[in-house]
């Protein structure tokens, strides 16, 4: 793994991210690269399911949001330390998609893809009518909880370099499965799941183990942006803009490449600020998210990264 | 005890309409093994079509459906060419992301003129008495619409020209190709027909209860639980299954919020994808 090129490029990237908004002590720098880095997190977590099994989860906001109102009651509610929650957030949340994973995921394809649109809807209802989570009002903290870490600034910078991490760890981890006998199992489901089964991968459980893997740095992540916000309501928790915009990520950047993932995450940023500040097109975000996908399914289905590889086909061997 | 009962009707009837919807669901399933992810945003449409032709030309609800069906239909044939059409034969990954993307342009202009309001249209039917209790009217005219629109159906897929070669793409494609059937041209209007029923089973929804541009995912959800239950692919079975699905409905009103019943209906649904892969009132494949 330490001989990898490929590993050095995705500790460089996790040094940038880390050092950038440090030098000159840039704030309005660190707040953009912190959606950069919950994007790069979300989507590369995705991307296990999506690009390497083949298999597409509507629903993977679920973890982000179930993530978030975990951790977030536990701070508020139970008076758990920060580190305890956010850990025990993205454990619950692993171990739940695990179940509900070794049940669904013995179904194909199109069956597992109407089950996860069903999850975000049922889970969504559910937080709505659940008393001790606040229902649709949500939960507020108070900015006491940040006191151990020396106030709220302070603590700002401590979500900052956690959400960092849990970017970095996204990335070795799509990159570990992907150069692991488990990755080749899953690459060859997203092949021809019937060929693979015969070949000996035991197709349901290793579904179940990356639909549970891909859920407990999303969960963390959940937990680190709800921490940072202060207040968690369902509408937030589960967005649907957001739930959308990580899909037109994976696909945009190229599915089952680690790089074009953290890349249309980049790119993908990039283009978000742009609309949101313009006049005609801070109301179509939705519509352009969804122009931009149609159009890469139809016409680009490898995305950039598939572009790339035919452009200059060395990189193949660098970037993954 | 009659309070149950009286629930129960009601329940099917409401679930009636949810049958008609899934047909479309189930049928554009059944011939082209693609699931419409727009189809839930074309309910909406429906219900929106009925908001704005009753609101500004004051026409009659139920004289709102035949436009409805219309406009469905070229609606599908438009979604079949732009998103469909080139998936046919890739991977479900592939016309799932694109039927998705469809849904969420619909969505997008729908929150962007309307925003996410609450509309309602007023509907005045004499209801219909029994006992203590009364079934409101727009409820019965609605369920018996849908099983009229559901019976045309049938009879066009058996008794038509087109529509026995819609059945005969469903069975085979390939052999449907090799006595001169105009597949791509059947492919695009069974989309058609398909969209043309959610669109109409959105209206008589909109006849029923306020909406919102959102109320769509609720609802494709419900339709979703409805083709499981019948079998995707099975058009009768959605319909029995939507009649399943109103039963439960009926059966927990009187005992469970209303907000409760989208995670009652998605416990169901997944407990019989795992139960019954095939749908309850499935026979075979290609039962269409």
């Amino acid at each position: 793994m330490l001989r990898r090129p490929f590993f050095w490029i995705i500790t460089a990237v996790v040094a940038i991210f880390a050092i950038l908004p440090v030098l000159g002590n840039n704030v309005d720098l660190r707040e953009s690269l912190i959606i950069a880095a919950l994007y790069i997190t979300l989507a590369s977590n995705l991307n296990l399911m999506l690009g390497y099994a083949g298999y597409i989860n509507f629903g993977s906001i679920v973890f982000f949001g179930l993530g978030g109102y975990i951790c977030v009651w536990l701070v508020s509610a139970q008076r758990w330390p920060l580190d305890a929650s956010l850990l025990t957030a993205g454990a619950c949340v692993s171990i739940l998609a695990l179940v509900f994973g070794l049940g669904i995921l013995r179904l194909r394809g199109a069956f597992f893809a109407l089950a996860t649109i069903g999850i975000n809807e049922a889970v969504q209802a559910f937080v709505e009518n659940f008393g001790p989570w606040g229902g649709s009002s949500g939960i507020y903290l108070s900015q006491t909880i940040f006191d151990p870490l020396g106030g709220a600034a302070q603590a700002l910078w401590a979500i900052y370099f956690l959400m960092v991490l849990v970017m970095g760890l996204s990335l070795y981890l799509s990159y570990a499965i992907k150069a692991s006998k488990f990755g080749m199992g899953l690459l060859a489901i997203g092949q021809n799941e019937n060929v693979a089964a015969i070949l000996g991968v035991p197709t349901p459980l290793y579904k179940a183990l990356v639909y549970s893997a891909s859920a407990f740095l999303p969960a963390i992540a959940g937990g680190l942006y709800f921490l940072k916000s202060s207040f968690i309501q369902p509408s937030d928790a589960f967005d649907l803009t957001l739930s959308t915009e990580v899909i037109v990520i994976v696909m945009l950047g190229g599915q089952g490449t680690v790089t074009g993932v953290a890349l249309g995450a980049y790119l993908y940023e990039d283009l978000r600020g742009y609309l949101l500040t313009s006049e005609t097109f801070s109301h179509f975000q939705l519509v352009v998210a969804g122009v931009l996908l149609l159009l890469i399914v139809q016409f680009f289905p490898g995305g950039l990264m598939g572009f790339i590889y035919r452009q200059f086909p060395r990189t193949q061997k660098v970037l993954e | 005890m009659l309070g149950i009962l009286a629930s129960i009707i009601d329940g099917l009837l409401v679930g009636l309409v949810y049958g008609l919807g899934a047909m479309g669901l189930t049928l554009i399933w059944g011939v082209m093994d693609v699931i419409n992810l727009t189809h839930g945003a074309m309910m909406v449409a429906g219900m929106f079509a009925l908001y704005l032709l009753t609101d500004a030309f004051g026409l009659s609800p139920y004289a709102v459906l035949p436009p409805a069906l219309i406009g469905g239909f070229f609606a599908g044939i438009l979604l079949y060419w732009i998103a469909i059409h080139r998936m046919i034969g890739r991977p479900p990954l592939m016309s799932l992301l694109s039927t998705f993307s469809v849904n969420l342009v619909l969505i997008g202009i729908g929150t962007a003129v309307w925003g996410t309001a609450l509309f309602n249209v007023s509907v005045s039917v004499p209801g219909l008495s029994i006992g203590r209790y009364t079934f409101p009217g727009a409820h019965i005219l609605a369920a018996v619409l849908a099983a009229v629109i559901a019976w045309l159906l049938y009879l066009f897929l058996h008794h038509t020209r087109l529509g026995k070669a819609i059945r005969a793409v469903a069975n085979n494609r390939e052999a449907a190709e090799l006595v001169a059937i105009p597949t791509t041209r059947v492919l695009a209007v069974s989309v058609g027909i398909g969209v043309a029923l959610a669109a109409v089973s959105g209206a008589l929804i909109g006849t029923l209860f306020p909406f919102t541009v959102l109320s769509g995912d609720g609802y494709q959800l419900k339709g979703f639980v409805v083709t499981v239950l019948g079998g995707l692919g099975n058009p009768v079975g959605a319909l029995l299954g939507g009649l399943a699905l109103g039963l439960l409905e009926g059966l927990v009103a009187p005992f469970v919020p209303v907000s409760w019943t989208l995670v009652i209906e998605f416990t169901l649904f997944v407990l019989v994808l795992i139960a019954f892969p095939r749908g309850i009132f499935s026979s075979r494949r290609g039962a269409l």
